[in-house]
C-alpha cells in the first residue's frame, strides 16, 4: 500500500528581532490510509510548526524553507496559492487548536459549512452542498438541525464535532487535529475521539493527532512521533512506544507517566527543553540526556531507520557507534 | 475542639430572568468539616458544571452561600470583619488555573510576592523581605536568581505555577484551595508541582483541597475524594478504593472514559448511554438519571448517600440495602 | 549527565534602542506624523521667543502686504502679521487643545473608574448621563452656547470649557469599559487574596495597565478639542481679536480675501491646520499598526 501522505525533510524557520529560530530542523515521515500518527512532545517542540507548515499555513515572520509535503501524490509545498487554497479542506483539512472557539458567532452553523464547501466549488447546487452538509453532520453524530443552530446554543462537546464535521466536508485525505478534546470533559473527549475513528473509517482517511496527553495517544492511535525542538526523536508504533521506548527521550517520557500501580512515584525530566533560538550543539537533547556521549555534543544525530517501522535520530543507534 | 473548616449544608443556586425564573443549582446541600491537627489533602473532583469551582469561591468567600453557613475556626466568615477577617484572608489561600493570568502584566513577578509581604506586615524591612521571598521561592524548587526581577513572559509555564505556589506559601496559611493547579502546565513539570503541594502538607502542615477533574493526578496525590456531579455528591471517600473500584454509575463512566496510558487499559468498556448534549429535562430525581444504565424507578427522587464500608459511600438506590449516611456526617467517611 | 534547571540567558537580544530604530524603519507613517508635529512644535516655540506678539493683534503693520522678506506671511486685511499671527495661533490653539484634553481625559478617568470599579447606583448613573448626552448633537449645541454669549466675553478659555463641555463622555465611556473588563482578571482576585483593599486594587492594580488607553484618550483628546475650536472660530464664534487659525480664516472669508486676490490670508492658516489632522492621521495609522499585530508588516 502507498503512503497517502508523505514529508520529505520538512525544515521551517522563524525570523525574530533576536534571531533566526529553527522551529522544524528537517522532519521526514509517512502515514498509510486509515493510519493515525499521533505527534507528541514539550511546548515549543515544533507539533503545531508541523501542521501549519503541512497546510502551508506558516505566516512571516515565518517560513518554510526546505521540503515537501506529499498528498496522493501530490506535492504541497510546490504548489500556487490559488492551488493551495483549493488543496486546503479537499485534500488535506486541519483542525486548529481551539477550533470550537473560532466558529463564527453570528452566522449558523449550516452557513458556514455551506461557505466552505462553496469556496472550493462555486457552481456547486444548492441541494448538494445541503446533502454534504447533513452527510458530515451524520457522521459526527449530530442531528440535521444544528445547521439552524448558532455556536453559542452547542455545548464544547458539539462545537468540536461541528469542527470535524466541517473538517470531513470534502472528504480530504488527510485531517490533522490540534489538541481537538484539550477544553473537554474526560468523557466527552471520549466521545470526540470516538467520532474522529468512526469518520475516518467512513472517508478512508489518515489522521494525525497532536498533543502532549500520551493517554490519549495510547487510546487512539497507531503510531507515536514524539517531537523535541524541532526534530522527531523517535516514530514507533503505539505498543513499542508503550513498552519499549528507545529514544533516551521517549523513555524519560514515559517513565514519567502516571500509572496506577506507582503511587506516589514522581519522575520528571530535569531541566528545561532548550530555547530555539539557541539550539546546543549536536543533538538538542544532550543537557539533558543520561546516556549523552561525547559525539552527542558535537554531531547531530542521523536518523536510523529500524526494523518494525521505527526510525529513531540518536547516536546510541548509529552504525559509527557501535562497536 | 473547633473544627478548622466547617460547611453546614452550604449551597449555591443561581437564579435568571426577571418574571419566570430559571433556577439553576450550583452546588446542593453539602456539609464537610475539616481537622486543624491533622492536615490531609482531599480531592473535589468533577468535570464542568459539577460545582467544584463554585466550592473553591465559597471557601475563599468571593461568593455567599444560598443556605447554609461556611465556619472558619468556628466563626462564620460572612460575619467576619476587620483583624479577624485579615487572619481569615490570610490563612485561607488559593492556587488557580492559569499561571499566566495571575501576574500583572505591568509588574515582573515579584509583585505577586511583594504585595502579601507588605499587607501583611510580613517583613519589618527591605532586606527581610527579599530574605522571605528567596526563603519560599526554595522551598517550591526555585532558584531565586532564576526568577526574581524577570517578567511573566521570561519564564516558563511551569516557573510561573511554582511562584504562584510560593505567593501562597509566604502567608503559611492552614487550608489552600488548588483549583486545577497543574492542567495549563506541560505534562512532564506536573509531576514535580505535584509533588511540591504534597511537601506543603507534609513539611507545613498546610491541609490541600485540590480541585480537579483529572482522576490521574487526583489519585496520586490526595488520600481522600469527593465525586461531583451538576453539584450533587455522587461518591465520596478513600481515593485508592474509589478509583480502582468506583461503585457509583457516573464514577464508572468517568473512569473508564480515562485515557490510561496503557495499552492493557482499554477505554470505553461501559458504553455512554446518553450525550450530555442531548439532555433537556432537568428533572427532580437523581441528577445522573438520564444517563445512568441502571435507572430504576426509585431513581426520581434524589438518593441519599450509602455506606459501603468505613471509607466509602455513594450516592445509588442500588446501594439501598447499605446504612444510609445522613448528608451532615459526609466527613466521617473521609479518611485523613 | 543530567543538569537542574538552565536559565536562559537573553543574550541574543539586541538593545532596545536597536529595535525600536528598525521598528520606526518599518513604520514611516508614524514617523512623518510625528516629525510634522515636531516641526509645527519647533515653529511655535521658536515663534513665541523671537516673533513679537503684538504683531498678531490687527493695526499692527501696514496691511494686505503679500509675503515678502519682512512680512513672511504676509499682512491680512486688518493689519496683523500673519507670521506672528500663526504663531500665536497655533500656541492658543494648542492651548486650548491641552486645556479641555486634559481636562476631558481626568474627568474620565475619575468617572470611568469610579463607574466600573464600584458599579450599583454610580454606574447607572455616570452611564446614564453619558448615554443620553452622546447621541446629542455636539456641535449644534456648542454653536448656540458659543452663539449666545456675547462676543466680548468670549476668550480662549470660555472656548476651552465650551469644547469640553460635550467632549468629557467619549473618554468615560473608554475607560469604564476597560476597567470593567480588567476588574474581572485573575490578577485582580489574587491581589484580593494577597490582602490588598479596594484603593490598593484601583491605583496599583488596574491604573497602571490602563496608561496605554489613558495616553491615546488625551491625545485624541487634544487633538479632538483642538479641531472643535478650530470650527467654532471658522463660524466666526471664537475670541474674534484673538488670532486663532479658524479666527483668521472666518475673517479672510468674510472680506472675500479669494477675491480680493490676497490668497495668502486664508491658505496659510487653513494649511497649517491640514497639517495638524494630516499629522494626527498619519500617528493614529501607525498607532494601529503598532498595536495590533496582524497588521503589523515584517522585515
Amino acid at each position: 500500500m502507498d503512503p497517502i501522505l508523505k514529508v520529505i525533510d520538512l525544515q521551517v524557520s522563524y525570523y525574530t528581532d533576536a534571531g533566526r529560530a529553527t522551529a522544524l530542523a528537517g522532519a521526514t515521515f509517512s502515514l498509510n490510509p486509515g493510519e493515525k500518527l499521533g505527534l507528541v512532545g514539550e511546548s515549543g517542540s515544533g507539533k503545531s510548526t508541523m501542521a501549519l507548515a503541512m497546510v502551508r499555513m506558516i505566516k512571516p515572520p515565518g517560513r518554510i524553507e526546505a521540503g515537501q509535503v506529499l498528498v496522493d501524490g501530490v506535492n504541497l509545498t510546490a504548489l500556487s496559492e490559488k492551488e493551495m487554497l483549493q488543496a486546503r479542506l479537499s485534500k488535506i483539512a486541519y483542525i486548529p487548536q481551539g477550533a470550537m472557539n473560532s466558529l463564527n458567532p453570528v452566522t449558523r452553523i449550516g452557513s458556514q459549512m455551506t461557505d466552505a464547501v462553496r469556496a472550493h466549488d462555486r457552481g456547486a447546487s444548492k441541494t448538494s452542498i445541503d446533502d454534504r452538509c447533513r452527510l458530515a453532520l451524520e457522521s459526527v453524530d449530530l442531528k440535521p438541525g444544528v445547521a439552524q443552530m448558532y455556536a453559542h446554543e452547542l455545548s464544547g462537546g458539539m462545537k468540536q464535532r461541528v469542527c470535524i464535521a466541517i473538517g470531513i466536508l470534502l472528504k480530504p485525505k488527510v485531517i490533522i487535529c490540534d489538541e481537538p478534546t484539550s477544553a473537554l470533559d474526560v468523557v466527552t473527549q471520549r466521545q470526540v475521539m470516538e467520532t474522529i475513528d468512526r469518520v475516518k473509517d467512513q472517508i478512508g482517511a489518515a489522521v494525525i493527532l497532536i498533543g502532549h496527553d500520551m493517554g490519549l495517544m495510547a487510546q487512539f492511535v497507531d503510531k507515536v512521533a514524539v517531537m523535541y525542538a524541532g526534530r522527531l526523536m523517535e516514530v514507533s508504533t503505539v505498543s513499542q512506544m508503550f513498552t519499549d521506548p528507545i529514544h533516551p527521550y521517549a523513555k524519560a517520557l514515559i517513565s514519567s507517566l502516571p500509572r496506577l500501580d506507582n503511587k506516589g512515584v514522581f519522575q520528571g525530566i530535569p531541566g528545561l527543553a532548550p530555547s530555539l533560538l539557541r539550539l546546543p550543539s549536536g543533538c538538542p537533547f544532550h543537557p539533558r540526556c543520561s546516556q549523552a556521549m561525547d559525539i552527542c555534543r558535537t554531531d547531530i544525530p542521523p536518523s536510523v531507520t529500524l526494523p518494525g517501522e521505527r526510525a529513531v535520530l540518536c547516536h546510541l543507534f548509529s552504525e559509527k557507534v557501535q562497536l | 475542639m473547633t473544627h478548622l473548616l466547617e460547611l453546614k449544608n452550604v449551597s449555591k443556586v443561581y437564579s435568571r430572568g426577571l418574571l419566570s425564573k430559571i433556577a439553576t443549582t450550583a452546588l446542593a446541600d453539602i456539609s464537610l468539616t475539616l481537622e486543624s491537627d491533622k492536615p490531609t489533602i482531599m480531592t473535589v473532583a468533577g468535570e464542568s458544571g459539577s460545582g467544584k469551582t463554585t466550592l473553591a469561591m465559597l471557601l475563599l468567600g468571593f461568593i455567599t452561600p444560598t443556605t447554609g453557613q461556611i465556619f472558619y475556626k468556628g466563626e462564620d466568615i460572612s460575619q467576619l470583619r476587620g483583624a479577624e477577617r485579615m487572619t481569615y484572608r490570610r490563612e485561607v489561600q488559593a492556587v488557580f488555573q492559569d499561571p499566566f493570568a495571575v501576574f500583572n502584566p505591568f509588574y515582573t513577578v515579584d509583585h505577586l510576592l511583594t504585595v502579601p509581604i507588605n499587607r501583611f506586615k510580613l517583613a519589618k524591612s527591605k532586606k527581610e523581605a527579599r530574605g522571605i521571598m528567596t526563603d519560599t521561592l526554595e522551598a517550591v524548587g526555585l532558584h531565586p536568581d532564576d526568577v526574581l526581577g524577570k517578567f511573566p513572559h521570561q519564564l516558563s509555564g511551569g516557573q510561573r505555577q511554582r511562584i504562584n505556589v510560593a505567593r501562597a506559601l509566604v502567608l503559611r496559611p492552614k487550608l489552600l484551595v488548588a483549583d486545577e493547579p497543574v492542567s495549563m502546565v506541560d505534562a512532564s513539570l506536573r509531576a514535580s508541582i505535584l509533588d511540591t503541594l504534597r511537601g506543603l502538607q507534609r513539611d507545613y502542615g498546610v491541609s490541600i483541597i485540590y480541585i480537579t477533574h483529572d482522576l490521574t493526578t487526583a489519585y496520586h496525590i490526595a488520600k481522600s475524594i469527593i465525586v461531583l456531579y451538576r453539584g450533587n455528591v455522587m461518591e465520596v471517600g478513600d481515593v485508592d478504593t474509589i478509583i480502582k473500584d468506583p461503585q457509583h454509575p457516573y464514577t464508572r463512566l468517568l473512569i473508564d472514559s480515562i485515557p490510561w496510558p496503557d495499552l492493557s487499559r482499554r477505554w470505553g468498556e461501559t458504553e455512554i448511554k446518553a450525550k450530555e448534549s442531548d439532555i433537556s429535562d432537568h428533572g427532580t430525581g437523581c441528577k445522573f438519571l438520564a444517563r445512568c444504565p441502571f435507572a430504576m424507578d426509585p431513581c426520581q427522587n434524589p438518593p441519599p448517600l450509602f455506606r459501603l464500608s468505613e471509607y466509602h459511600a455513594a450516592s445509588c438506590y442500588q446501594y439501598e440495602e447499605q446504612p444510609g449516611l445522613p448528608a451532615d456526617q459526609l466527613s466521617s467517611v473521609l479518611p485523613v | 549527565m543530567t543538569t537542574a534547571a538552565i536559565s536562559q540567558p537573553d543574550v541574543l537580544r539586541p538593545g532596545r534602542f536597536t529595535l525600536v530604530l528598525r521598528y520606526l524603519r518599518r513604520n514611516l507613517g508614524l514617523v512623518l506624523g510625528l516629525l510634522i508635529v515636531l516641526g509645527l512644535m519647533v515653529f511655535t516655540v521658536h515663534g513665541l521667543l523671537t516673533v513679537d506678539p503684538k504683531g498678531a493683534y490687527p493695526l499692527a503693520v501696514r496691511p494686505k502686504l503679500p509675503p515678502s522678506l519682512q512680512h513672511p506671511f504676509g499682512t491680512d486685511f486688518f493689519g496683523r502679521d500673519l507670521y506672528s499671527a500663526m504663531v500665536v495661533g497655533l500656541w492658543q490653539t494648542a492651548l486650548i487643545g491641552i486645556i479641555a484634553g486634559t481636562l476631558g481625559t481626568t474627568i474620565g478617568v475619575v468617572l470611568g473608574f469610579t463607574a466600573a470599579y464600584f458599579g450599583g447606583i454610580f454606574d447607572t448613573t455616570i452611564k446614564g448621563i453619558c448615554q443620553i448626552l452622546t447621541p446629542i448633537p455636539a456641535f449644534l449645541i456648542q454653536v448656540i452656547i458659543a452663539g449666545s454669549i456675547d462676543k466680548r466675553e468670549v476668550t480662549i478659555y470660555t472656548m476651552a470649557f465650551i469644547v469640553l463641555l460635550f467632549s468629557w463622555m467619549g473618554p468615560t465611556l473608554v475607560i469604564r469599559s476597560q476597567v470593567l473588563s480588567m476588574k474581572e482578571r485573575q490578577f485582580v482576585l489574587v491581589s484580593k487574596l494577597s490582602g490588598m483593599g479596594d484603593i490598593g486594587i484601583i491605583f496599583q492594580e488596574i491604573l497602571p495597565n490602563l496608561l496605554p488607553f489613558i495616553a491615546a484618550a488625551l491625545v485624541g483628546q487634544v487633538f479632538a478639542s483642538m479641531f472643535a475650536s478650530f470650527y467654532l472660530a471658522v463660524l466666526g464664534l471664537g475670541p474674534l481679536r484673538e488670532p486663532l487659525l479658524g479666527n483668521i480664516i472666518w475673517a479672510a472669508q468674510s472680506q472675500g480675501a479669494f477675491f480680493n486676490g490676497w490668497w495668502w490670508w486664508p491658505l496659510i492658516p487653513a494649511g497649517a491646520m491640514v497639517l495638524i489632522l494630516f499629522s494626527l492621521a498619519l500617528i493614529n495609522m501607525g498607532l494601529d499598526e503598532l498595536a495590533n499585530p496582524r497588521i503589523r508588516r515584517t522585515e
